[in-house]
This record gives structure tokens, C-alpha cells and sequence, in this order.
């Protein structure tokens, strides 16, 4: 634990979760859940009123889990909760919207929004939880399944190269733009609660682990396997020494990627009025 | 050239802009679009007008996009809109069907071109008459009006928010090219002499509040974000609690009511025009712009001793069955003029169930019907040489 994950003791996660609709539809070992209780974590930590948030979340597996959150919450269609996400916000700019999305959700059937929304640096916060599969529907290739990797649409091994979503978002003009894994659940907290606080758009990936479709088929071991597996690869400036690994510069990097303070599309909105 | 009177102000408008006023005027806030032909001058002249009234104009990635928007605009409880044409009308499809089952109150003009595919853009046609009606999948509710002039337009327009707010229904107008792109005379509504409707909002205690209760005019209270509820809206088939189910009795009571909705409400949502139909023998029907030449033909063929009369129906779906069938009750034949191949006639025919031959006269050239194509149609059906599959032409 370093200085910045200090943990409050008033966080209560019940008190935010809707627990009427518990046992939660989550596979053992899946990372969602993780991801879930960083999430109201850092609402917590960041002071927002549950009244005054709204979560926007697409469809598969992460888009379920806004449900859990009690607030207002809208689960709509495949691939578009940045398009509802930003009509909702700029008929309603008083309420903090907060868009939970996977990797087929945001980067393959909504891959069109997430560029534009990080262009217009729209004041949301995109939490994207990927876990390198279509998980709901039974284990399809994503866009950021890794190569050669075994799914059910790519018997022979995956021939397609996964794209880096913080790249994108960041090229695509995100005003921040984070990654974390769901092992480090302070540090992706704290990243949730800077995207979260950052006004215009916050682009935040969370690489989260599907154990039962995705890494049981590709022999990527138990759920705390899996998980550290994923750390090698995330982190090796950190882990190298333990796994005793080769730094490899190309590998991906967590916390801010990326920050600017590009005005979000809310302040450059109100000058259309004063026209 | 405006003059302002006790009756409000007198403008020139085209279609799209009488469409785009009225919005603004039935209180629309928010519009999210995409350019298409010929509907681009709704959004031209939302992004001029929503500023002036505080509200918000966003040109979206795309048609699908521009839905998405406007359904969580609508879901943050600001009355919103969006318009769109052939193509983009398919791509709105699903996220129509998210507004119908969630009831998310919108309205999507569609200035209908011909088609299929890209068509013709600048051409006009009535060919999505029944995509209107069944373009999303799964069984739903859904309200469509059809105005036939600039002035209808924009007070269909206004009428289309109402229901949708009312009802908690996606709306959609359409009108043709024609109209679209037609200047008339419009006498604007005075300030402050519209009626507007709101959608029920829900009021009282968020404790055991149930987002999708079965109320006695089957239209449940909306809960605003914000207000307290912490409500959970979902595209799945939901509870009366909001949350998904797939329960056999709770999912049969759910559809139940939201389909039956519309019919509860026929009364508000059913409207149709109806000329010379008291003794009609000969009774065409019409819609857009294509009543306007069946409404002369009509006249022309009074002229000849040819005993004819315009049905026009002004909400499509649901279709106003009770008005049609005493319209239809004298008349010795029908005559269904559209510009397609052949679609609200199936209506007309599923209504007269054999009773009476239906005629049909199609144009799916990117012309307008013209009235001494009806005329002549009319003159031979009231002379017996038209029979229902000789009327068969498109």
C-alpha cells in the first residue's frame, strides 16, 4: 500500500448497492465484481451525491452491473450508452454521468461513439471494463482479444491485433485517460475518483479477467492466476522482479496516460447562447 | 414578411421549418441530429432556434447516435426530438424500440424519399408508411401521424409531443418530400395559446416506489433523475419495479399494458379528416401530400355527378377504424392512393374484410400522385369498369 490508497473507514458499500437484487449474476472469479465496489468506492470517495448521479451502461456483461448501484441508472441499448450518456448530460448537466461499458460495447458496436465523445471531450466519465471477450454471449472474439488467443469465432486461434483503447482515446482527444486493473483495487479507485473530478471527458480501462469463458479455454489458469498474469503483463516496471520477467517497453501501462485541460464540450456550449 | 395579430404571427414556412417551430413551441429543448435529404433544414433550424429558448442542439457521429441522445434527454426529463429520412429512419429502429418498451417519451420526424436503400434523396414518397408502424422488432406500441401541409405539420408536430409525453410513446411524423419542401402561409398559434402536455411525473415518497405501476390509464409516473426515486430503466423486459424478469405471468401483464396503452387512449391519439363522405359511393383514402390531389379529384368528380369522397386519415397508427368505417359505410367501393407499392392499403383492406372492392392506385416513379390520375380512376370505378385487381397499378 503506498500513501495514496489510504482506505476510509466510512465506506459503507452496502449502502450503496441495491442488495434486494443480490446474489449478483457474476461467474466465480469474474473481475466485474471488483470493479463494481471500486467504482461506488470512489463515488464515495469523491463525494457525489447518489441522487445527482446517473449511470449510463451498454450492453453484456458490464453493462449489468449498474444495476447493483442504487441510483438512477439506465441500461440501454448495445454499443450506445455514450450516445444516451451525452444527450443525457446536456439536457441535464446538473447530475454527474457515469458510463459503464466492455470492450465489444465501447470499442467494436460503439467504437463510432467513444471517438466522438473523446473529440467533443464531453463531460463523462467512460468506464470501460475489459476482459479481451464477449463474455455474455458465450466467449466471441473481442477487439482487444489478444493474438493467437483461443475463443469460439476464432477456432484456429485469434489472427486479428487487439486495440490499445487508452491510444485511441487519447489520440481521439479524451481530457484523461487512465488504465487499472481490477488487483489493484485502491489504485483503481483513486484513478476512478481523478476521472471522476476532471472535468470533460474521462476515459478510464479497466482491465478486468473473465475466468470462465475466456481463461479457462485459453489456459490462463485460476481467477488470482489469471489476475497476475494480467499484472505481468500490465505492469512489469513493477512486477518484473517477481515473475522474473523481461521489461518489454511495447507492454501496456497503467495510471494516467494521459491529461489535458482542454475545455470540455459544456464550457465551449454556453458560448453558442451568447451568440 | 411578418405581421403580428390577435391570432399570432403570419409566417412563410417550408415544411421542415413549420416542423421545427412547432417543436420548439410544443416546448422540445433538446434535438440531436444527423444531415440527411431532404429533412436537413428540421435540423438547420433547430440549431438556430433551441439556443434562443435555452435549450440544446447537438449534430451527432450518426443516425443511431442521434436517437441514443435524444432518449437520454428525454430520460433526464427534457422533452426532445429528431428528424431524419429513408436510411436514417432504419438506423433509428432499435433504439425506437428501447423508447417503446423503457416509454421514453420522443419524436422523430421522418420526411419520407424514395427508397428502398439510398433511393432517391430528393424524390418523394410515402413507402415507410409501415416501417412506421413495424420497423423496430418485437411487438410495441407506437404513434404515427401523417400531416399533408406546412400548417398540419407544425401543429401535428405539437400534437406528436403531447402524445408522446402524454402516452410515453415514441411519435413519429411523416410527411413526404413534397411537404418538406413546400412554402405555404402558416398563421402561428398567439403566445401562450397552445395547449402542451406534460409527461406524469412521479410525485410523493421514492420508498416502495414502483417505476412501471399498472395505473388506471395505463401510462405509469415517470421518475425524474434527481428527484429522489433512483430509478432503473432497462431495455429488458421488466417488472413493475424496473428490474428485469423474465417471470411468464409478470412479462405477459407487462406487454399487456403496454401495448394496450394505445388502445386505451384512442380517443386522444385518433385523427382524420373527411370530405364529401356523408353519401359517398366512391370513397378514396389519402394521406400527405397525396390527399391534396385526391381532395381535388374528389371535387372534380362532385363536378361530373360521380358521388365521391376523401377519407384522410391524420394519425396512420393506430389507424382511426372507428371514423373509417362510417366514412366507409355508403360507399360502394374504395380507392387507396399512396405513393408506394401498396401499404396502408392492406390496412384498408384488413377493415373492409371483403365487404367491398379496394382499389389501389401506387406511383413509386419519385412523382407525385396527380389528381386527373384519380379522377380518371374514380370516373371508371363509378362506371363499373374498375375492379379491385384492374386498380392493382404502382
Amino acid at each position: 500500500m503506498t500513501a495514496m490508497t489510504k482506505i476510509d473507514d466510512r465506506f459503507d458499500v452496502r449502502s450503496w448497492l441495491r442488495e434486494a437484487l443480490f446474489p449478483h449474476f457474476l461467474c466465480p472469479g469474474c473481475g466485474h465484481g471488483i470493479a463494481l465496489r471500486a467504482l461506488v468506492w470512489a463515488f464515495h470517495d469523491a463525494g457525489i451525491a447518489r441522487d445527482r448521479l446517473a449511470i449510463v451502461s451498454g450492453i453484456g456483461c458490464s453493462g449489468r452491473i449498474g444495476a447493483y448501484i442504487d441510483t438512477n441508472t439506465f441500461h440501454v441499448t448495445h454499443g450506445r450508452p455514450l450516445a444516451y450518456a451525452t444527450g443525457l448530460k446536456l439536457a441535464r448537466p446538473d447530475l454527474e454521468v457515469v458510463v459503464i461499458t466492455g470492450d465489444g460495447d465501447c470499442l467494436a458496436i460503439g467504437g463510432n461513439h467513444l471517438i466522438h465523445a473523446c473529440r467533443r471531450n464531453i463531460d463523462l466519465t467512460c468506464v470501460m471494463l475489459n476482459n479481451e471477450i464477449y463474455g455474455m454471449t458465450g466467449g466471441q472474439v473481442s477487439p482487444t482479444t489478444a493474438e493467437d488467443r483461443w475463443t469460439t469465432t476464432t477456432p484456429a486461434g485469434n489472427i486479428e491485433p487487439a486495440f490499445d483503447a487508452c491510444r485511441l482515446a487519447e489520440a481521439a482527444g479524451a481530457g484523461l485517460v487512465g488504465r487499472e486493473m481490477t488487483l489493484h483495487l485502491p489504485a483503481l479507485r483513486d484513478l476512478l475518483v481523478e476521472g471522476l473530478m476532471h472535468p470533460g471527458f474521462s476515459f478510464i480501462e479497466v482491465i478486468s479477467d473473465c475466468t470462465e469463458i475466456y481463461g479457462r479455454k485459453n489456459d490462463l489458469g485460476l481467477p488470482a492466476e489469471m489476475m497476475l498474469c494480467q499484472t505481468g503483463s500490465l505492469r512489469p516496471d513493477v512486477y518484473t522482479s517477481t515473475v522474473d520477467q523481461p521489461f518489454r517497453p511495447n507492454r501496456l501501462r497503467t495510471g494516467v496516460l494521459a491529461r489535458s485541460d482542454r475545455p470540455g464540450y459544456l464550457a465551449r456550449i454556453s458560448r453558442v447562447s451568447d451568440r | 414578411m411578418n405581421a403580428i395579430s390577435a391570432e399570432g404571427e403570419l409566417r412563410i414556412l417550408q415544411g421542415n421549418q413549420a416542423c421545427a417551430l412547432g417543436a420548439v413551441a410544443a416546448g422540445c429543448r433538446f434535438y440531436a441530429g444527423y444531415p440527411i435529404t431532404p429533412s436537413s433544414e428540421i435540423a438547420e433550424q433547430m440549431a438556430r432556434e433551441l439556443p434562443k429558448v435555452g435549450g440544446v442542439f447537438i449534430q451527432m457521429e450518426d443516425e443511431i447516435a442521434s436517437m441514443g441522445a435524444v432518449l437520454g434527454a428525454s430520460m433526464g426529463g427534457v422533452k426532445a426530438m429528431t428528424a431524419t429520412s429513408g436510411p436514417g429512419f432504419s438506423l433509428k429502429q432499435e433504439n425506437l424500440g428501447y423508447a417503446a418498451l423503457a416509454e421514453v417519451p420522443c419524436v422523430v420526424a421522418n420526411v419520407m424519399r424514395g427508397g428502398p436503400s439510398t433511393g432517391m434523396p430528393t424524390r418523394p414518397s410515402q413507402g415507410d408508411v409501415m416501417q412506421a408502424r413495424w420497423g423496430t422488432h418485437g411487438d410495441h406500441p407506437i404513434v404515427v401521424v401523417a400531416p399533408a401541409s406546412v400548417t398540419e405539420v407544425y401543429f401535428e408536430t405539437v400534437r406528436a409531443f403531447n402524445l408522446a409525453e402524454r402516452l410515453r410513446v415514441p411519435v413519429v411524423v411523416v410527411f413526404d418530400e413534397v411537404i418538406g419542401h413546400l412554402l405555404e402561409t402558416v398563421r402561428l398559434p398567439a403566445p401562450g395559446t397552445l395547449e402542451l402536455v406534460d409527461r406524469p411525473w412521479a410525485e410523493g415518497s421514492p420508498a416502495n416506489f414502483r417505476p412501471y405501476a399498472e395505473t388506471p390509464d395505463l401510462v405509469p409516473p415517470m421518475a425524474r433523475p434527481g428527484d429522489g426515486y433512483r430509478a432503473h430503466t432497462t431495455g429488458l423486459t421488466h417488472a413493475d419495479t424496473g428490474f428485469p424478469t423474465q417471470d411468464p405471468a409478470v412479462v405477459e401483464r407487462m406487454l399487456q399494458r403496454l401495448l394496450g396503452k394505445l388502445d386505451h387512449h384512442r380517443a386522444l391519439i385518433e385523427r382524420a379528416e373527411q370530405v364529401a363522405t356523408d353519401d359517398a359511393e366512391i370513397l378514396v383514402v389519402a394521406y400527405g401530400i397525396t390527399a391534396r390531389a385526391a381532395r381535388r379529384a374528389v371535387a372534380l368528380a362532385r363536378a361530373r355527378g360521380v358521388k365521391a369522397g376523401l377519407f384522410r386519415p391524420i394519425t396512420l397508427w393506430p389507424f382511426p377504424e372507428t371514423a373509417f368505417r362510417a366514412a366507409a359505410a355508403h360507399a360502394s367501393g374504395l380507392l387507396v392512393a399512396e405513393m408506394n407499392a401498396g401499404q396502408l392499403v392492406l390496412e384498408i383492406e384488413r377493415l373492409v374484410g371483403g365487404a367491398k372492392p379496394v382499389s389501389r392506385l401506387g406511383r413509386i416513379d419519385g412523382e407525385p400522385i396527380v389528381p386527373a390520375q384519380l379522377l380518371a380512376m374514380i370516373e371508371r370505378m363509378a362506371s363499373g369498369g374498375e375492379t379491385a385487381a384492374a386498380g392493382r397499378q404502382a
